[in-house]
């Protein structure tokens, strides 16, 4: 073993040489070479601003645009230490966030780019079909254990949300565990399952009929169940989809956000209007967001 | 003449310089890290209060740093992966060893390091996507990503490691003891088990550590099939029920978190905590096989 350590040690700084951060382009680049934008952030997200990158090749070959995920909140801390030129969130920035990019000398700019609703899911077996807002609460609080308690079967309830870090969680907690009430300090219940990506939600939900999860409206496969979601316990619910949420009524969603530090360059000022464009829109509608155009924003 | 000797002996210093500069970089390395490690975690007993930091709940993004849970989560899983790993492992070596033909064994030995070739996400994968849902409807349990889950898969990805090592250990005892003991007129069963087994004691216990080792550390396995819930295991039932490990958290949180934060040195504390108990279990076998060798000496003096 004693002789296996330094050809470890030379393989670790081999590889570790060849991590240097990737500087931020997008700039001062001279006319007629490719122009690479650097797009990182929310996972949600992730395959919408892929969907986007492709399209906008063909719009626009001057520009290529990498796309990476990892989080809302790696996004737009790659923002703030200045290594992407554009950040994906499915949330606001938080303050102290914003507090940090000014001390690094950055002035986030914030553009709404789409619209998401967050879709309770459960087994496709599970025979109920809606819950009120204060049923998820105390559903993932855990005052409520049994699926008994929300009118199907005598099952115990296997509580699944995404890891801390995803903003889908900290949307979730607020608006649906703490139903938006800004003083109220309930937690998730320590039985939570939390999964590290959205795929680990869709896996176990697809085959465990105890379970219930939430994500994005995106990310739900037709194997999967949605739940009706309301607020009044006498109704109405709404199933989530573009109509509804397009509409204002199903209770659970939010924008979708991208950030720029300082105002955007060229390059990344034309894409973010492409974005915005009925184009880039259509291509929200199909990956099961809502789009922007028609809700008049 | 007298030139190639000098040319050979300015060639051997420097190879022997290289390797002087090699082996000490590996400690020198190993005591930075260490140091790191402390410089980082220390500001988080001056952020975060001692009764916060040993509390049973763990949720950072609201200041609940509570490390008991992940402590004993990662303790319950590394535990079930030794106990099912290591009878399992010494079986298999010394099926291997001592009791397969020479033909079986040369065909067993690649296989079984060829499973420690298998990258631990395509384990974990396999886990979510097979073993999970076989356990939840074999045990009849609320969901199938559990402590269970995570030291099973453990155990498979331990196994190669105690495997490997153990059975060079068995192949170090001379052939002669074997002879003695036959010629004695014991029988294949007692050869192994009171001759074979006590002389290749130390490299056994070196093959057993390691595998723990890989266990503990072990990351996206674990945090793919045990649920992550920080839920405090403290009844035999919660073996059956999600865990959240220490490594599972480090990996899930520290890409998030803003430098400098109570959150980010809290991390460090907890990487810090697996630094030790890895240390602590490695020294233990140092110990022990020290100690043993100088017994040995003993005897044959």
């Amino acid at each position: 073993m004693r002789d296996v350590v330094p050809v470890l040690l030379l393989v670790a700084s081999l590889s570790l040489s060849g991590c240097r951060p990737i500087p931020a382009t997008g700039e001062d680049q001279p006319a007629g070479q490719v122009i690479t934008i650097q797009n990182k952030g929310s996972d949600t997200m992730v395959n919408l601003a892929l969907a986007w990158a492709e399209r906008y090749e063909v719009v626009n070959p001057q520009v290529r645009v990498a796309v990476t995920g990892g989080g809302s909140g790696t996004g737009l801390a790659a923002l703030i230490n200045n290594t992407v030129d554009l950040a994906n969130a499915s949330r606001q920035i938080k303050t102290e966030e914003l507090e940090t990019a000014r001390q690094n000398g950055v002035e986030p700019q914030e553009f709404i780019v789409a619209r998401d609703a967050i879709a309770i899911v459960v087994h496709p077996s599970n025979p109920v079909d809606h819950l009120t807002l204060q049923q998820l609460s105390d559903i993932y609080s855990g005052k409520i254990t049994n699926w008994r308690e929300v009118g199907g079967e005598d099952r115990p309830i296997v509580l699944l949300s995404r890891e801390t870090n995803s903003g889908t969680h900290v949307y979730f907690l607020e608006e649906v565990v703490r139903l938006g009430e800004k003083d109220n300090k309930t937690l998730f219940s320590p039985d939570t399952l939390l999964m590290p990506s959205s795929e680990g939600i869709s896996t176990e939900v697809r085959q465990n009929p105890n379970a219930i999860g939430y994500d994005g409206l995106g990310y739900v496969t037709a194997d999967q169940k949605t739940i009706a979601v309301g607020v009044d316990p006498a109704g109405p619910f709404w199933q989530p989809s573009a109509e509804t949420v397009n509409a204002g009524v199903y209770p659970i969603a939010r924008d979708l956000y991208m950030y720029t530090a300082g105002e955007p360059s060229e390059a990344v000022r034309a894409y973010l209007d492409w974005i915005l464009s009925s184009e880039a829109q259509q291509i929200v509608q199909t990956l099961g967001f809502v789009p922007l155009v028609e809700t008049g924003k | 003449m007298k030139r190639i000797a000098t040319l050979t002996s300015w060639h051997e210093v420097v190879i022997e310089r290289a390797i002087q500069t090699a082996g000490l970089s590996a400690i020198a390395l190993v005591v930075l890290i260490f140091l790191f490690l402390i410089r980082e975690s220390v500001p988080a007993f001056q952020q975060v209060s001692l009764t916060t930091l040993f509390a049973t709940r763990w949720y950072p993004i609201e200041s609940y740093f509570g490390v008991l849970p992940l402590i004993l989560g990662s303790l319950m899983v590394t535990l079930g992966a030794a106990v099912v790993a290591l009878p399992l492992g010494l079986a298999t070596a010394i099926f291997i060893g001592e009791i397969a033909p020479r033909w079986g064994r040369e065909l067993l030995k690649p296989f079984v390091e060829v499973l420690a070739g298998i990258p631990s996400v395509v384990l974990g994968f396999f886990g979510m996507i097979v073993i999970a849902p076989l356990i939840r409807a074999t045990l009849n349990i609320p969901t199938g990503l559990t402590a269970l889950t995570g030291a099973l898969l453990l155990a498979w990805m331990a196994l190669p490691t105690i495997v490997s090592v153990a059975e060079d250990a068995l192949d170090a005892v001379p052939q002669t003891y074997r002879d003695a003991g036959l010629a004695l007129g014991l029988t294949r069963w007692q050869v192994i088990w009171k001759i074979v087994l006590p002389a290749a004691r130390t490299g056994i216990l070196t093959a057993l550590m390691l595998g723990v080792g890989r266990a503990i550390g072990e990351t996206m396995t674990v945090m793919m099939v045990t649920g992550n819930a920080a839920r405090m295991p403290l009844s035999l039932q919660s073996f059956f029920m999600p865990v959240r490990t220490m490594t599972a958290t480090i990996a899930a949180e520290m890409g998030e978190v803003a430098q400098g934060s109570a959150h980010y040195h809290v991390l460090f504390t907890v990487g810090l905590t697996l630094f030790l108990i890895t240390f602590i279990v490695n020294l233990t076998a140092a110990l022990v096989v020290f100690r043993q060798v100088k017994r040995a000496e003993r005897v044959l003096s």
